[in-house]
């Protein structure tokens, strides 16, 4: 059985490669675009906030949920002000396309 | 269920790869962002679908209310801000990935392996230092804190005795499972993203907020691992690397070293360089009217715009202006440094936002070579990156940086406040030239005078 933090490493190592990858073929006219919308794929650590807020012992508010409730909300601003924002920007970028 | 939600997170990775993928074009991009966000909210529901008896109401009420202040943020922020939010959002990754690990430190009844141990440490310190780094990023750029790099001696040394100090706290965390050695490895991390970031000057806050921006997606990837979760690993490697190449870029951008620039004094280093312009120089000046009666009778005009342009809020006149030219038929593009604004991409926003058409606006490298064949450059709110110093005097602090080659026009116009030194305290031969105007003024009126100017 392969140690589960090989299996995360391959994945990780694999994964820099494809965004290096990809990231070098953005236009530089789009960077702040990127830099808003890989803002919002950071909130993705909303994931790992969310499976702290769970029932621990039949107690509901722990240290453990009470913090990862704080780090939903956190992760939640990225998230929505980081898609809406990118899209803010693109539309600019439209409009006067025509 | 855990295979359903493996392959549903794998479509999550994937859709954000896409997102990132459609940035090679306007047009693409906004198919791609919708992918981003379909794959956050398929990350989201099915990290319930594997969630062992979920809060549910703390979760959706700290989503409500994190998306609505994200929201609002959203709608409202000016994009002459752009770079003040980016990094207000990287820290709030940073303090995000801090609270999971020390949430995870004290979920009772969970062992952690070695293994984790070492994943919690790195995603805490990590997040630690994007942190507060982000904070005071933040500060800088909102001229909160001021833009002035701080140097004492000895600060390399603290930094280093900080840095030792909190791996000294991780190795105690792991050897003795203490919550408190944990605690203090991440206090000492929080004040060393300050101290990190202090030397650092405004000049070079364009390379900070691509760092930050990468240090933010090893965050998430380093709490992806401890949790064992791919779609963190992937997403945040991905943003990792995004952060890493914009770095990258800007650096070249400015010719500076990665390492120089994180150890900072930037400003202090060209202060001395600045003073040796000798004696006093002749330079032309004209009024606005000249200026617009130049550019209404040429046949092509290149536009550098520079921050000072955005300062003033001018995008809009100038992008009026540029009409009126262009239905004289007169060829107008505009010319991007890539340090034009104070982030990568910046000043293409700003310019998008005044709508300006997004086939006018070309980078440097695309431009650079018909420079020589243009009758006018309007010089608008930018210095250093049209100082033909930057290719000719090896002893400018500046030499090496690539530059817009603005001097080899047949015609130069200048707009400036003043006679005064740019943002790197440089003086600049392309004013002295014989074929250079300068038009002196806020950025604004100028602009304004000349659109009046170009009416008849």
């Amino acid at each position: 059985m392969v140690d589960p933090f090989i299996t995360s490493f391959t994945i990780f190592v694999l994964a820099v490669f494809v965004g290096y990858h990809v990231v070098w073929n953005v236009t530089p006219a789009l960077h702040t675009p990127l830099m808003a919308v890989t803002n919002a794929i950071s909130g993705i650590i909303i994931v790992g906030a969310m499976l702290q807020v769970v029932d621990i012992n039949g107690s509901e508010l722990s240290i453990t949920s009470v913090l990862g409730t704080i780090g939903i909300f956190l992760a939640s601003i990225n998230i929505f002000g980081g898609f809406l924002v990118t899209q803010r920007m693109l539309d600019m970028f439209k409009k006067k396309k025509k | 269920m855990e295979n359903l939600s493996a392959i549903l997170y794998l479509v999550a990775a994937v859709l954000f790869i896409l997102a990132l993928k459609g940035l090679s074009s306007p047009t693409s991009a906004i198919q791609g962002n919708r992918y981003g966000m379909i794959g956050m909210l398929i990350a989201v529901v099915t990290t319930f679908l594997i969630m062992d008896k979920p809060v549910l109401a703390l979760i959706a009420g700290a989503i409500a209310a994190g998306g609505a202040i994200g929201a609002w943020k959203a709608k409202t922020v000016e994009m002459t801000g752009m770079p003040e939010l980016v990094a207000a959002m990287h820290s709030l990754v940073g303090l995000s990935a801090v609270l999971i690990a020390v949430a995870a430190i004290f979920h009772s009844g969970v062992e952690h392996t070695g293994v984790q141990k070492i994943e919690l440490f790195i995603g805490a310190f990590i997040g630690a230092i994007t942190f507060t780094a982000s904070v005071v990023a933040y500060g800088k750029l909102s001229g909160r804190f001021g833009a002035k790099a701080v140097n004492f001696g000895g600060q390399h040394l603290l930094n280093l005795v900080l840095a030792l100090a909190m791996v000294g706290f991780g190795v105690l965390y792991f050897l003795s499972d203490s919550h408190a050695a944990f605690l203090m490895m991440v206090s000492i991390a929080l004040v060393l993203g300050v101290t990190l970031i202090i030397p650092i000057g405004g000049a070079d806050m364009p390379v900070v907020v691509s760092m930050l921006n990468s240090y933010s997606g090893w965050a998430a990837a380093g709490i992806g691992f401890t949790l064992n979760n791919p779609v963190l690993i992937i997403a945040g490697a991905c943003v990792g690397a995004s952060g890493a190449i914009l770095s990258y870029i800007m650096c070249k951008a400015m010719n500076r070293s990665i390492v120089s620039v994180l150890l900072g004094g930037f400003g202090a280093e060209v202060a001395t360089g600045g003073a040796a312009a000798s004696g006093p120089k002749n330079y032309k000046s004209g009024s606005a009217e000249d200026a617009a009666f130049l550019m209404g009778n040429a046949d092509s005009v290149i536009i550098v715009p520079g921050y000072g342009l955005a300062v003033s809020r001018a995008q809009h006149a100038l992008q009026e202006f540029a009409e009126l030219l262009s239905e004289k038929g007169v060829n107008v593009r505009y010319a991007i440094h890539p340090v034009a604004g104070r982030m990568p991409g910046h000043m293409n926003v700003l310019l998008a936002e005044a709508e300006v058409p997004y086939e006018q606006v070309q980078e440097m490298e695309e431009i650079n070579s018909d420079f020589a064949n243009t009758d006018v450059v309007l010089v608008i709110g930018a210095n250093d990156v049209v100082n033909p110093a930057a290719q000719k005097d090896k002893a400018s602090p500046i030499y090496g940086m690539p530059i817009l080659e603005a001097h080899k026009a047949r015609t130069v116009i200048v707009v400036k406040r003043s006679m005064n030194a740019g943002y790197a305290g440089l003086d600049n031969e392309l004013f002295y030239l014989d074929k250079t105007m300068m038009v002196f003024g806020d950025a604004k009126k100028v602009v304004e005078e000349l659109v009046k100017g170009g009416g008849h």
